[in-house]
């Protein structure tokens, strides 16, 4: 009885709080039938704030990837002075509101920053365009491939690297044929939490994008817009395709952590 | 014998050129983790902090004391703090349930649990106005309200408890809650004073990493909280609305006072992690 009480109230607040909005949110969206969803998808400015969203990952994932890779072989693998400071600052990231970091950068690289008027003597515009954005996506989700290598890399172990050399493999070939395959899976689940984060990033961008519609919108740029011009259906439908990209993600996050056995 | 004098033989024949390759590129690999976090990271800090200082001590404080900016600082400690306990409290119950009880479809509520984390704010701000906004289907309307910001943060703080305590739950040994329960002891005495004792670390440090991510939540609040002023706005939004009307050094400001603020929960954390590996011995 007690059992079943508890069970109930696990569910209850779980439905109060994630299920029934989620479902609700659906709705929501196809709450002026799917004919409507589709054009507000498909309209122009909600189109290229997709377009500038993807274009973004597909900026910010590859370097952050090879980055973290890096980084995570930095960590594990090497013993330097400042190793606990660069540990520190690479999980720092995560503990920032994205305001702040989209401030800081506005501050480093806008027009009065100590660089600023190098860079407008350079025609390089860094901050109300799309380097500002990339650069703060980058910021923001710089943690998760580093975090999710660097156990896998202690795990491993160097046993099988140090044959490889004995037996006269350059550290490249090593590297390429022995520790990156062995951290696949790590490297995977760090891409995934990386482009999750990406697409859905908000308030770093907002700061130093200026946000000139269908210019430097991203798409949750995109939705909050809509929402404050009364476009609910807009809203809705940018925010279901989201959505469902993060279910994606989720999907993809239990598949690899289901193959790790974790 | 002739295998590893084989190998040693080897191993001097490729070890110094491969000490040496390798060494260098340990310090190319290091010089470019370092410019990339400096670039990335340090430089926009640096700049963050040197603008904060360059408004004088005077600005500062009267900044940080201003009524308004007081305000929000005070009730996103106050939000986050309630909203904290009652995702520590939430969290432990459905991490037990997915732990300990078994009911159809327990697999998927348990993959559900990571969804405030894969969606974005912006969309769990909306998703929540759907149900508990002005065109509530069920006549609740949180939209401009301190319980509506409250709401958020409770979204998107759900998984952290959850996640740290159900690791320790599935790793906890059963002998001593049978032996108590075989003693006589009820089942919510058997709770309060043998699992919970243990599940206390999991669930502090699992709520103090929700409590730092509500310091600084933005986008899950800026559509509920519509930036009242004294009443609904919290200090991310502050910056935000700062940054909008150009105050730039007054945001710089008040950014260093999250920042602090966050690095004292951060220092707090780890100082519950160390506890933690103390307790686990």
């Amino acid at each position: 009885m007690a059992r079943l009480m508890l069970r109930a109230a696990a569910l209850t607040y779980l439905a109060l709080i994630l299920l029934l909005p989620l479902g609700m949110m659906v709705l929501r969206a196809f709450g002026s039938g799917p004919v409507q969803v589709w054009r507000a998808l498909t309209s122009p400015d909600a189109l290229h704030a997709l377009w500038l969203t993807v274009l973004i990952a597909l900026i910010v994932v590859p370097l952050n990837a090879a980055f973290g890779v890096l980084c995570a072989l930095v960590l594990v693998r090497h013993e330097f002075g400042g190793k606990r400071a660069l540990n520190a600052l690479v999980g720092l990231p995560l503990s920032l509101s994205p305001v702040v970091v989209g401030l800081a950068l506005l501050l480093a690289y806008g027009q009065d920053s100590w660089f600023g008027g190098w860079l407008a003597e350079s025609g390089i515009r860094l901050i109300f365009s799309l380097p500002g954005m990339v650069l703060a996506t980058l910021f923001v989700s710089l943690p998760f491939v580093v975090r999710e290598v660097v156990p896998v890399l202690r795990e491993v172990g160097r046993e099988q690297e140090e044959a490889a050399s004995t037996l006269g493999a350059s550290p490249w070939r090593t590297l390429l044929s022995i520790t990156l395959p062995s951290i696949g899976p790590g490297v995977a689940y760090g891409v995934v939490l990386t482009t999750a984060r990406a697409l859905g990033e908000f308030g770093a961008v907002s700061v130093v994008s200026g946000n000139v519609e269908g210019r430097t919108q991203t798409l949750t740029m995109y939705v909050a817009d809509r929402f404050e011009q009364f476009d609910v259906t807009g809203a809705y439908a940018a925010s279901l395709l989201l959505a469902l990209l993060g279910v994606a993600t989720l999907l993809m996050m239990n598949r690899i952590s289901r193959r790790q056995g974790r | 014998m002739a295998l590893s004098s084989r190998l040693a033989a080897a191993e001097s024949r490729s070890r110094p050129r491969g000490g040496e390759r390798g060494a260098a590129a340990a310090v190319l690999a290091r010089g470019v983790v370092t410019s990339y976090l400096g670039l990335v990271v340090l430089i926009p800090l640096a700049a963050l902090l040197w603008r904060s200082a360059a408004s004088g001590y005077d600005r500062f404080v009267s900044t940080v004391t201003s009524p308004e900016v007081l305000a929000s600082i005070q009730l996103t400690i106050l939000l986050s703090l309630g909203t904290t306990a009652l995702n520590a409290l939430a969290g432990t119950l459905i991490a037990w349930v997915l732990v300990r009880d078994s009911f159809p479809g327990k697999r998927l509520v348990d993959s559900v649990i990571d969804l405030p984390f894969a969606i974005p704010t912006v969309v769990a701000g909306l998703t929540l106005l759907a149900l508990y906004g002005p065109r509530s289907p069920i006549g609740v309307d949180v939209a401009y309200t301190k319980a509506g910001v409250g709401l958020a943060l409770l979204f998107v703080t759900l998984p952290f408890v959850v996640r740290s305590v159900q690791p320790v739950l599935l790793e906890m040994d059963r002998e001593v809650e049978e032996a108590a329960a075989s003693l006589g002891a009820s089942g919510a005495e058997t709770f309060r004073r043998i699992v919970l004792p243990s599940l206390l670390p999991a669930i502090l440090s699992g709520a103090s990493l929700g409590f730092a991510r509500s310091l600084g939540e933005f986008g899950a609040v800026v559509l509920i909280s519509g930036n009242v002023p004294f009443r609904t706005e919290v200090v991310a939004v502050t910056i935000f609305g700062r940054v909008e009307s150009g105050d730039v050094g007054g945001a710089a400001v008040i950014s260093v006072v999250l920042l602090l603020l966050s690095g004292l929960v951060l220092l707090m954390t780890d100082g519950l992690r160390r506890w933690r590996l103390v307790c686990d011995g």
